[in-house]
């Protein structure tokens, strides 16, 4: 039963239950209808944990200063959180590596370490609908997406995790002369990790269920729009029996506190996930202090590519969601949709159409679809993003407002007729904004494809078996997703070709970023065999 | 025969081949002494011509865009050697482009990964045809000792690419359950043009860990050679055309780091770099790795490894290797045992017998038979270490032997010994790159271990005991890349060479080392209907 819930991941829930809410969604605003986004609903939770979390204790900022948090459907404040620091993170990076180099942690069992996972994997599902609640509320996220995505989701991945956690096997290898040689997979030591709001839960579990189950302590900074689910998360952390100082939780600032932990030279390791521009900093940051080794997933303009031959609706309602899924709020969103000439119009008109039905609201509300961007920095520049398009020339098609007068809601928006050179063709602009390319062949749109700094995901849809083979390999991207789009289980890796980043998420591959490799070489007298 | 004359590796061949020649005195007898000075009369002639002074260029010699050129010198008198075309930023954009066009329309990444390993073959064999030019070659440059470079090093070389063109064709990727009707594999691609940049310490062996394995995964290749030692990768890169390297594939660029080197890091088509060299210039490669296109850096760099010799171990055994695992290539190595701690209760004996080893050094002329040791590579690594020296009796180490150069030509050094060592002192702290070994003493395994890791490197270590307990809990908890228990300098191509810390990123050699060439791309089908998931 839970495996089959939690095989609802992303792309099959859009693909069914998201387009299935149309039918029961006749109650609520569309966008084109902009009528009432009249008061907020009350969200079913309460907002308990606000301070630092650091060396299992909750803390007050060492300034003693806060900073607000706020209700993107709004605006308003949702509580005020301790703003951690440099001195702060010192303190949260001691409290990690006291508890690597003295503590139970790197020294329990890898088994004691995989229980300890898998009963907060427990502790979440039992307060499920209390932490997808303030993941919607922080963020605006439809609050059903949480639930049935991104919570169980999160569970999985911490499952995944727990069952590595007894299977970091190193080598034993053939020498060239009388020797043993082995390598040890060792936990790398105190690891920071810097995560941004778009999935604050999920980026949380890529983060630090692999640190965890590979026997590495953690400081980790949420960003500054989202820091209330990490605290909550992390509390039933420490009540399934992790150790105290194992895993600390700074909220704040990416100038101030981001640059303290990139910069620290008493962390091992960092991972960071966020934009292409920040990513360049911190691996400067990591660089000019102590050369820690940085695994960055950054920012995407991923191609979604229809062929002549691809099933148009299936491939028009794919490439809605995979452009429009959590506000486009999505580092692997597909933002060039390139479609094939042929069936270019028909296309246009179904995406269109498709953008209209759009449902959007309050997130708390039932069968919404689509809530507001995550902050009036993010909205400000989403809509200017929309006047450049229609200041180049491109078709808009519907959209390109904001929704209502509250809040940070917009209009799901869909251009047609974009050219390559246009900014919203070659810019991440991170919102609900689709941009419809036309195409004539295979080589032509596999070079246009490429022609992008970014090199995180592609979408290829096409029933030629040849056409997808070709397009798998050629795509310089990380995913390559046929017929299908962000799929995200816990086993496939996830990360970037060129400026999209370094290293991969998830899968086999994620411990790789938390291990180093030890070489063991002993000599050998009178060996049986080499 | 071949197999075996191979796995004469490094280690063995000095832990018995050249040790054993230095203790065997009739052999040494004609040789000099670094304690009797004497003569360092007219350097012997090398038996081999300089035929490669150019660019290597999308298959072809050529100029230097400017007209450049720069002298190479014979570390034995500083004399020059040759004018080698001077790349620039010209030049690395001429390369890089050959090395794009290589790679994006083939045939390189086109080919199966037979054909690939078969010219991987052909060069090895190659390799071992010229093995004596080529050795001659390095110890000109460099200044190594011939004997090791033509035994050691250049069979090294030829095993070192027998190894990666095995690999060629055993890239594989994976095939990955998933949570739903999803077909997903894994595919382990080439990940474009790969820029290197090596040092001039071990210059074809350096060349060996970053080419074989960027051209078994299908990568193509510039490749910067330190400016002290252009020579060897200019020949050898010539036998890999020779052997069915088509043009384009390896592009050699001679030059300096500021320059051909800057301009490689920060190149926006590039699609990865690898340096191995100082933790400075490793930090400002990321850097500049990191303004340009962000491509992922590979970096091998500086270390001061501990060298742990516990009140059990075999003492003779122990003073033997803590001299090879220092003085070896006159002590230019990234892994070189640089601080000998030695317990207490065999502290006194094992001074005096690495003094008495040090003094037994063989220096002089590297083309001399029976030479152990030749001299430093330039004269700013040769000032370095005397400054170094300097430092060591300014801060109270006391001098066993050695403390000085040799000769009034070139850039000999004698071998140096310094006991009564201190944590604080900058000769225990500082990559010295040089002959001189610095003995520590300790009291207990809690105490070495904290001081062993007291250290922004994490290179390498060696342990020396014969109680398993000890060698594993020292194994453990020793922050380095490499242990080596009971032995030193192990390098066979399989095993996993880098650093922790500041000692550098990734892990070259073995099977780890694939992962610095390869982009990984996750390929996700829908399913209609499966049989099974």
């Amino acid at each position: 039963m839970a495996a089959r819930r939690m095989s609802s991941l992303l792309s099959s829930s859009y693909a069914s239950p998201l387009l299935r809410s149309l039918g029961r969604g006749s109650s609520i605003s569309r966008f084109s209808t902009a009528a009432a986004l009249e008061e907020p609903i009350t969200p079913p939770v309460k907002v308990e944990y606000t301070k630092l979390l650091i060396n299992g204790q909750f803390v007050d900022a060492a300034s003693g200063k806060t900073f607000p948090t706020l209700d993107p459907r709004t605006g308003q404040l949702i509580a005020n959180v301790a703003e951690g620091d440099i001195e702060d993170v010192n303190r949260a990076v001691s409290a990690a590596r006291k508890a690597f180099d003295e503590g139970p942690w790197p020294r329990m069992t890898a088994y004691e370490r995989s229980r300890i996972l898998l009963r907060f994997a427990d502790l979440v599902e039992q307060h499920a609908d209390e932490i997808a609640a303030l993941e919607a509320w922080d963020n605006g996220k439809p609050y059903e997406q949480a639930t049935s995505d991104e919570i169980p989701l999160f569970i999985r991945l911490f499952r995944y995790y727990a069952g590595w956690a007894d299977k970091i096997h190193g080598l034993t290898i053939q020498a060239d002369g009388p020797h043993h040689v082995e390598t040890l997979h060792e936990p790398i030591g105190v690891a920071g990790q810097i995560i941004p709001w778009n999935f604050p839960l999920l980026m949380y579990s890529w983060k630090v269920g692999p640190a965890l189950a590979c026997g590495n302590t953690v400081v980790l900074k949420t960003a500054e729009q989202t820091p209330l689910s990490a605290l909550y998360v992390s509390k039933l952390f420490h009540e399934a029996g992790l150790p105290p100082g194992v895993l600390n939780i700074v909220s704040g600032y990416g100038p101030s506190a981001g640059a303290a932990l990139a910069s620290h030279m008493d962390v091992d390791k960092l991972a960071f996930t966020g934009s292409t521009e920040t990513g360049k900093i911190v691996l400067g940051l990591a660089a000019k202090s102590n050369l820690k080794p940085v695994t960055l997933e950054l920012g995407g303009k991923s191609p979604f590519i229809v062929c002549e031959d691809a099933n148009v609706d299936e491939a028009v309602d794919l490439a809605h969601a995979a452009l429009f899924y959590n506000q486009g709020q999505c580092c692997c969103a597909g933002s060039r949709t390139f479609v094939h000439e042929r069936i270019y119009d028909e296309f246009i008109e179904k995406a269109k159409a498709r953008a209209l039905k759009r449902v959007v609201g309050d997130p708390f509300r039932k069968g919404v679809e689509q809530g507001p961007q995550v902050d009036s920095e993010q909205f400000d520049k989403i809509l200017k993003y929309i006047r450049s398009g229609v200041d180049s020339g491109a078709t808009l098609e519907t959209g390109g407002q904001r929704f209502g007068s509250n809040g940070y809601y917009i209009q799901p928006t869909v251009f047609s007729n974009v050219q390559d050179d246009m900014l919203i063709a070659k810019d991440e602009i991170f919102g609900p904004v689709q941009s419809i390319l036309k195409f004539k062949d295979t080589d032509e749109v596999i070079r246009r494809a490429n022609a992008s700094p970014f090199g995180l995901a592609a979408g290829v849809f096409t029933q030629n078996l040849d056409t997808a083979n070709r397009m798998t390999r050629a795509l310089k991207a990380g995913t390559v997703w046929v017929n299908c789009f962000d799929v995200f289980d816990a086993a496939i890796p996830f990360g970037g070709y060129k400026m999209s980043g370094h290293g991969r998420e998830k899968g086999i591959y994620s411990l790789q970023n938390y291990l180093q490799i030890k070489a063991v070489v002993t000599r050998l007298k009178n060996p049986a065999w080499l | 025969m071949a197999a075996r004359r191979i796995s004469g590796v490094i280690a063995r061949s000095l832990s018995s081949s050249i040790v054993s020649r230095g203790n065997r005195s009739n052999f040494g007898r004609e040789v000099q002494r670094f304690s009797t000075v004497a003569a360092l009369e007219e350097p012997i002639t090398p038996p081999v011509g300089i035929n490669y002074t150019q660019l290597l260029i999308d298959g072809k010699f050529v100029d230097s865009a400017s007209g450049k050129t720069f002298p190479t010198l014979d570390p034995r008198t500083g004399d020059v050697i040759a004018n080698v075309a001077e790349g620039d930023a010209e030049d690395v954009n001429r390369a890089v482009s050959a090395a794009r066009k290589a790679f994006d329309e083939g045939p390189w990444p086109k080919m199966t990964a037979y054909e690939r390993s078969r010219i991987l073959l052909r060069f090895a064999d190659l390799v071992d045809k010229h093995n004596d030019d080529l050795a001659a070659l390095e110890t000109w440059n460099n200044g190594k000792p011939y004997e090791q470079a033509a035994r050691i090093e250049v069979p090294s070389v030829a095993r070192l690419f027998r190894y990666y063109a095995g690999w060629a064709d055993k890239i594989h990727g994976l095939t990955v359950p998933a949570d739903g009707p999803y077909h997903v594999q894994t595919l382990h691609e080439p990940i474009g043009v790969a820029g290197q940049i090596i040092p001039w310490n071990f210059p074809l062996i350096m060349f060996a860990w970053k080419v074989g394995p960027a051209l078994a995964t299908g990568n193509t290749i510039v490749l910067k050679s330190a400016e002290q030692t252009p020579l060897t990768a200019l020949y050898a890169a010539k036998l890999l055309h020779e052997a069915g390297l088509p043009p384009g594939v390896l592009n050699i660029v001679s030059g300096y780091g500021p320059t051909a080197g800057a301009a490689l890091a920060s190149h926006m088509d590039v699609d990865k770099i690898a340096f191995t060299g100082s933790t400075a210039t490793g930090r400002i490669v990321q850097e500049l790795a990191a303004k340009s296109n962000l491509k992922p850096v590979t970096l091998e760099l500086g270390g001061k490894s501990p060298f742990i010799v516990c009140e059990d171990a075999n003492v003779d055994r122990a003073v033997e290797l803590a001299h090879f695992a220092l003085f070896f290539n006159q002590g230019q190595c990234c892994a070189a045992g640089s601080r000998t701690f030695v317990h207490e209760r065999v502290y006194d004996e094992f001074v005096e017998k690495a003094k008495a080893r040090a003094q037994r050094r063989t220096v002089g002329d590297p083309f001399q038979k029976g030479i152990e040791h030749g001299p430093q590579v330039d004269s700013d690594q040769f000032e370095k270490i005397l400054r170094y020296i300097k430092s060591g009796i300014e801060s109270d180490a006391t001098l066993e032997c050695g403390g000085d150069k040799i000769g009034s030509k070139g850039y000999y050094i004698q071998p140096t010994v310094f006991s009564n060592v201190k944590d604080d002192m900058l000769i225990a702290q500082d990559e010295i790159f040089g002959p001189v070994q610095t003995i520590l003493k300790f009291k207990e395994l809690d105490e070495v271990i904290k001081r062993a890791n007291m250290t922004r490197y994490g290179l390498a270590a060696g342990v020396f005991t014969k109680s398993i307990d000890t060698a594993n809990m020292l194994t453990r908890a020793l922050r380095a890349g490499t242990v080596w228990v009971n032995c030193y300098d192990v390098f066979d191509a399989a095993i996993p060479f880098g650093g922790y810390k500041m000692s550098g990123i990734g892990r070259e050699k073995g099977i780890y080392s694939l992962h610095n060439y390869l982009q990984v791309k996750a390929v996700v089908t829908s399913l209609e209907n499966p049989a099974w998931l």
